[in-house]
């Protein structure tokens, strides 16, 4: 399967099978895509009648598409799916837990799929010895995995930050004995942020993500406190501070955008703008019935953000108004095997969610849903029906991953997701995919960009 | 070549041997949490 587009100036050619990405000229561009529909003669009597400058160049161009196929480059085959369905028949290990370590919160955010942290349920705290028991349930099913990750996570997990040092003492406590490394990590909204904390975090936690919009009317639109009150100035300051504090490193500003402002990409410049490095600001989940939700005839505006975005990106790049966005990262060198790129993000499996009384659900979107209850952290994991569902939850079980080209850059989407819009964690959802793609195709245009930039300065 | 300039070198159909270790970041940790995205995360052999 090969997908190509043109952005930016450069005509991209994705041979998704083999992850190799080209950049080609315009006669090359052309007849990749006539390659499969068309016989050589009829390919370059049509080129060369669009060409005709380049019609000496016809065979070379030809000569080049048949080393690419010979190597495996170009429309190379798809043969992953018996590995991944062997792959996805292994024995389950668990290696990250998102504990929900406060089912309570100092913010009331609109869009919050945690209802104001309450998760459908009523406000609570985890103690310490639930935290301890999902910590020893890690461990214990953990098999070989020596990185074990756990996420401190609301509500907002600062309100119970006692019960979270505990929990990275206990944590470390038992590295040694079981040779494991735990890597730690932080979400939450600044509200409570202080000196001690920063410090804290900055000796414990490998990645911190730090909750902020973007704007200050945006952001205090959808992050409002209870009682309406507005939160920007009273976070801002302290998360420029943890962020230098980090040195710009292992620390996300995320945000969430609406439909209140489909300008998103002026929000990001926003962040940028205040000094943070790492960002990442992400479309809304939502019910069609919200009025903030992303609707279908949203996308075209979206597309153009994330273009200008990218362009933007680009422009930056080099200079100290340089940053990174976290969903057009993409490594092109070290990035991820197939079996990581194919089976999904581990949800169910090897991912799951504590709720302050123990409780296992798949992920953290999940929790509150009685139907995914897996079972707690005494007893583990007892619905294993609901486990092996999440476990064949793969790009080869989606219809609709089977022909898309991004499948090696998302796995299949988020199972919530298409849960929340389908009814089922087999499909996936629509707008989301269709973000993901454009996505996918800027991210890919920044490294053509690059590396042309890079071009020229040799 | 001429009129193709490949971005990349490392060929996906190369990591089904080794591949699978599991012991990378689980992609909904790094910042996301409401989206999926492996493509930017990092392997955890090459570093």
């Amino acid at each position: 399967m090969v997908h190509q587009y043109k952005m930016g100036g450069y005509n991209i050619v994705i041979d998704v099978n083999s992850g190799a990405i080209h950049v080609v000229d315009d006669l090359t561009y052309d007849m990749i895509e006539m390659y499969e529909s068309s016989d050589k003669n009829a390919i370059f009597a049509a080129l060369e009648e669009k060409y005709p400058s380049q019609a000496g160049d016809l065979e070379e161009a030809w000569q080049e598409i048949q080393d690419l196929i010979a190597s495996e480059d170009l429309f190379s085959k798809d043969n992953y799916e018996p590995y991944i369905t062997d792959f996805a028949n292994r024995p389950t290990v668990v290696k990250a837990l998102c504990l929900h370590i406060a089912h309570d919160c100092n913010l009331a955010c609109k869009y919050c799929f945690a209802e104001e942290g309450e998760y459908h349920g009523k406000r609570e705290l985890m103690s310490f010895e639930v935290g301890k028991k999902a910590l020893d349930f890690l461990v214990a099913n953990s098999g070989k995995r020596r990185n074990l990750e756990v996420d401190f996570f609301g509500g907002e997990p600062l309100l119970n930050f006692q019960v979270v040092k505990d929990l990275v003492a206990y944590g470390r406590s038992l590295e040694e004995k079981y040779d494991k490394n735990f890597r730690f990590t932080l979400t939450t909204n600044g509200v409570l942020l202080d000196d001690d904390i920063m410090e804290f975090a900055n000796k414990e936690m490998g990645n911190v993500v730090l909750s902020i919009d973007g704007r200050p009317e945006i952001h205090n639109m959808m992050r409002p406190f209870p009682k309406g009150a507005e939160s920007y100035d009273l976070i801002v300051p302290k998360f420029q501070k943890f962020a230098d504090s980090r040195n710009q490193d292992k620390y996300y500003v995320r945000g969430t955008f609406t439909r209140n402002n489909l300008d998103f990409s002026k929000d990001v410049l926003h962040l940028a703008d205040l000094g943070f490095k790492q960002i990442s600001v992400e479309p809304v989940v939502a019910q069609e019935t919200d009025d903030y939700a992303l609707r279908e005839e949203d996308l075209p505006q979206l597309f153009e953000e994330y273009e200008n975005l990218a362009e933007e990106m680009v422009r930056r790049h080099g200079t100290d108004e340089d940053f990174n966005f976290f969903h057009f990262m993409i490594d092109l060198e070290g990035g991820p095997c197939v079996a990581k790129r194919l089976s999904g993000c581990g949800s169910g499996t090897e991912y799951l969610a504590v709720t302050p009384t123990g409780d296992l659900y798949p992920c953290h979107q999940f929790v509150g849903n009685p139907d995914f209850l897996m079972g707690n952290v005494d007893d583990g994991v007892v619905n294993t029906d609901l486990r092996d569902s999440f476990k064949s939850c793969n790009v080869y079980a989606k219809d609709k991953c089977r022909e898309c080209f991004a499948r090696f850059y998302c796995s299949g989407g988020c199972a919530a997701n298409s849960y929340n819009f389908h009814g089922d964690i087999h499909n996936a959802y629509d707008i989301g995919c269709a973000l993901q793609k454009k996505r996918v195709e800027c991210a890919i245009m920044i490294k053509a960009a690059l590396a042309a930039k890079e071009g020229e300065k040799e | 070549m001429k009129h193709v300039q490949t971005l990349n070198t490392k060929k996906l159909q190369n990591t089904v041997k080794k591949g699978g270790c599991g012991e990378c970041q689980t992609s909904c940790q790094s910042a996301c949490k409401t989206s999926c995205t492996v493509g930017n995360q990092s392997c955890e052999n090459n570093k």
